[in-house]
């Protein structure tokens, strides 16, 4: 394999692996508060491409992008509101296939409002065609307009968790939601807001990623597969886990069409999910007994 | 009062001719079955409004199969059993025609596909005719212009769906004959997003010196603008289901200067005025454009084909005879969107290589490859 060959492959493989992990980090954000998958969360990133899509009719694209991730964390907020908050001790179990209800919903609802055509946003450096060159490689300007935007939000997120108090607070739930609340704190909100965070990163994530992959009310799906499959992969809960086991699953696709045909690229994602839910359950860097704790 | 509503409503019964079509118009073939829906509604209300075929108005009962087979076979029986319509045009896809073949055969109704495969009509089946021209065709077409730029040595993608696995097979089947060799061959899901690790997978191969990309769903446009990102710059051939302007739209520059053979609806305007088809695709052209404002495209071509080679039948016929209706199409010739239609016992399709012309896609709009090079 040439040095050409090889770094147009990584760049194919980080693209996808960095949205994989922005959805895994989705995922791990609502696990950590409350203990849950929300498999809406794919239906989060179709919205942020499909909303800002339309609103580009109207206004600049960062303004348009900009807008259509508040939309969708409005849609986060109310999706937790009303089919979340008011339950009274749901067990793990009840609020999962809520998620899937409501992710079908979704699906159904866009599915209505665009139709079924495949749109995408223009490309936000050049055109479709135009490629910058790097050691030899042709590489489309919006890969490292994908990457640089997750890279930003993968940082903001460390800065906000770490650093600021609603953050903290949001840990405080994670680690351990009864001494939280005996801390005073509402629980309850930082649930809302766990959803709220995850559509706004999901809604960015669709927004970048539109020019590549094309928007279509049921690329959800698709998406929350190989987001699960990645957050499990790096361990439920860890975001760093997510980043490197996001980039590992995009690589190893990308890689796998040099040596399997192209038709098995979509097998191997679920056949690394069997392999890891039944050699390493807790994931590559999660910690057994933290897994542990948790119900699900 | 009651009586004779019920009389009225039997006497209606009696008169309309009820003809069946089973589209994609939702689904990832929208792209295809909505303009075949809105022709077959456009014809329609035309014959009707003149008086319908030999004086019966025509009732057209659409389904949407959403493009799956399962419910175009559940649509077939209940459009033959409960509907008992006279035929069924379409399905706009070949997986769904080969599912419905037998039961059409078997009912002994007449069935126009709006579907290309050549497995449609080979082997025969005595009530089954298609209007589309047979994707072989398409894949000799593509291959004798290879042969005229010299090209020896390819590569092939196919979108995994029934038209797809069709195009790998005439493209295997036929290279030999055209003394071209398929070093590459690739399947790739219908939703797939993006294929830039097929393209650096297949940039790397000396010896791919063009590259089919064989297709109905919105991937084959994926294809042409990942390789032009990696700025891999060799021909690249579409088949006939580009025949869409919206698939351009989709594809922006990335499709410009694709090739593809197509009939000669989308350069109607380009025709010298003694060609025979001339008249009837700008007719056809101009009245869709200005009912539904959007750009005709090949399909509806198909459905419009479709409706009026039965239609002709009927009339000259001149009752609706399934026996007699199927034996005047089978001797019948007749020039339609797709091409001239020679219609014979063994041959359901009609049409040949001719049929076809070069096309390709320059400043966002279909123009003749002929006529840029000339």
């Amino acid at each position: 394999m040439t040095l050409e060959l090889f770094i147009q492959y990584i760049f194919a493989g980080i693209t996808y692996g960095a949205i994989y992990a922005i959805v895994a980090i989705g995922f791990n954000i609502i696990y950590n508060t409350t203990g849950i998958i929300n498999f809406a969360q794919g239906e989060f990133v179709m919205l942020g491409g499909m909303i800002s899509i339309s609103l580009i009719e109207y206004l600049n694209l960062p303004a348009a992008i900009a807008l259509a991730v508040v939309i969708t964390m409005i849609i986060g907020a109310l999706v937790e509101i009303i089919f979340i908050r008011w339950l009274q001790g749901p067990s793990v179990l009840r609020m999962i296939i809520i998620t899937i209800g409501v992710s079908i919903l979704i699906r159904e609802a866009a599915l209505h409002i665009w139709g079924e055509s495949v749109r995408s946003l223009p490309y936000f450096i050049g055109d479709e065609i135009t490629s910058v060159s790097i050691l030899g490689a042709h590489i489309s300007p919006q890969v490292f307009c994908v990457l640089a935007v997750c890279t930003v939000m993968m940082l903001l997120l460390g800065v906000f968790f770490k650093t600021t108090s609603v953050g903290r607070e949001m840990r405080a739930c994670a680690a351990n939601s009864t001494a939280a609340i005996l801390c005073g704190i509402n629980t309850r909100n930082m649930v809302t807001l766990s959803f709220v965070l995850s559509a706004a990163i999901g809604a960015l994530a669709g927004a970048v990623m539109s020019p590549i992959t094309y928007s279509q009310y049921n690329i959800g799906t698709g998406l929350a597969i190989k987001g699960f499959t990645v957050a499990i992969l790096g361990g439920l809960g860890s975001s760093g886990g997510a980043v490197i086991a996001g980039l590992l699953l995009g690589i190893i696709e990308a890689f796998s069409v040099s040596v399997l045909p192209l038709a098995f690229q979509e097998a191997i994602s679920i056949a690394i999910l069997l392999l890891i839910l039944f050699i390493r359950p807790h994931g590559l860097f999660g910690s057994k007994d933290a897994a542990g704790l948790k119900q699900f | 009062m009651v009586l004779s509503a019920v009389m009225a409503a039997g006497a209606m019964a009696a008169e309309t001719l009820k003809i069946g079509a089973i589209l994609s118009v939702t689904g990832p073939t929208a792209f295809l079955g909505v303009p075949e829906a809105n022709t077959l509604k456009m014809l329609v209300e035309d014959i009707n409004a003149s008086g319908g075929i030999n004086g019966q108005k025509v009732e057209l009962i659409i389904k949407d199969s959403a493009g799956q087979k399962e419910k175009a076979v559940s649509y077939a029986k209940q459009l033959i059993e409960e509907e008992k319509v006279f035929a069924i045009l379409g399905p706009t896809r070949t997986g769904s025609t080969l599912a419905i073949k037998s039961l059409c055969e078997k009912s002994q109704t007449l069935l126009i596909s709006c579907a290309s495969s050549k497995m449609i009509v080979d082997p025969v089946a005595s009530f089954v005719f298609k209007t589309p021209q047979n994707d072989s065709l398409a894949v000799r077409k593509i291959y004798e212009h290879m042969q005229k730029q010299g090209i020896s040595s390819i590569a092939v993608a196919v979108g995994g769906t029934g038209f797809g696995k069709m195009g790998k097979k005439f493209s295997e089947e036929l290279a030999p004959e055209y003394g071209i060799t398929i070093v590459a061959s690739e399947v790739y899901a219908p939703n797939v997003t993006d294929l830039s690790s097929l393209v650096a997978k297949w940039s790397g191969n000396e010896e791919i010196h063009a590259v089919i990309n064989w297709s109905i769903v919105p991937a084959q446009t994926i294809l042409a603008k990942n390789m032009r990102q990696a700025n891999w710059d060799v021909p690249v051939y579409l088949s006939h289901g580009f025949g869409n302007i919206k698939y351009v739209e989709v594809g922006g520059k990335a499709v410009e200067g694709v090739l593809f053979p197509a009939g000669r609806l989308l350069i109607a305007g380009e025709l010298p005025a003694e060609h025979p088809q001339k008249k009837l695709l700008l007719d056809y052209k101009n009245n869709y454009e200005s009912k539904y404002n959007e750009p005709v495209s090949t399909f509806g071509g198909h459905a419009y084909d479709a409706l009026m080679i039965l239609k002709t039948a009927l009339e000259t016929v001149g009752e609706a005879e399934t026996m007699k209706v199927r034996d005047t199409i089978e001797n019948m010739s007749f020039v339609g969107t797709g091409g001239i239609f020679t219609f014979s016992p063994t041959d359901h399709s009609g049409l040949d290589i001719d049929a076809f012309e070069m096309m390709t896609v320059r400043d966002g709009k279909f123009v003749r490859y002929d006529a840029g090079t000339e």
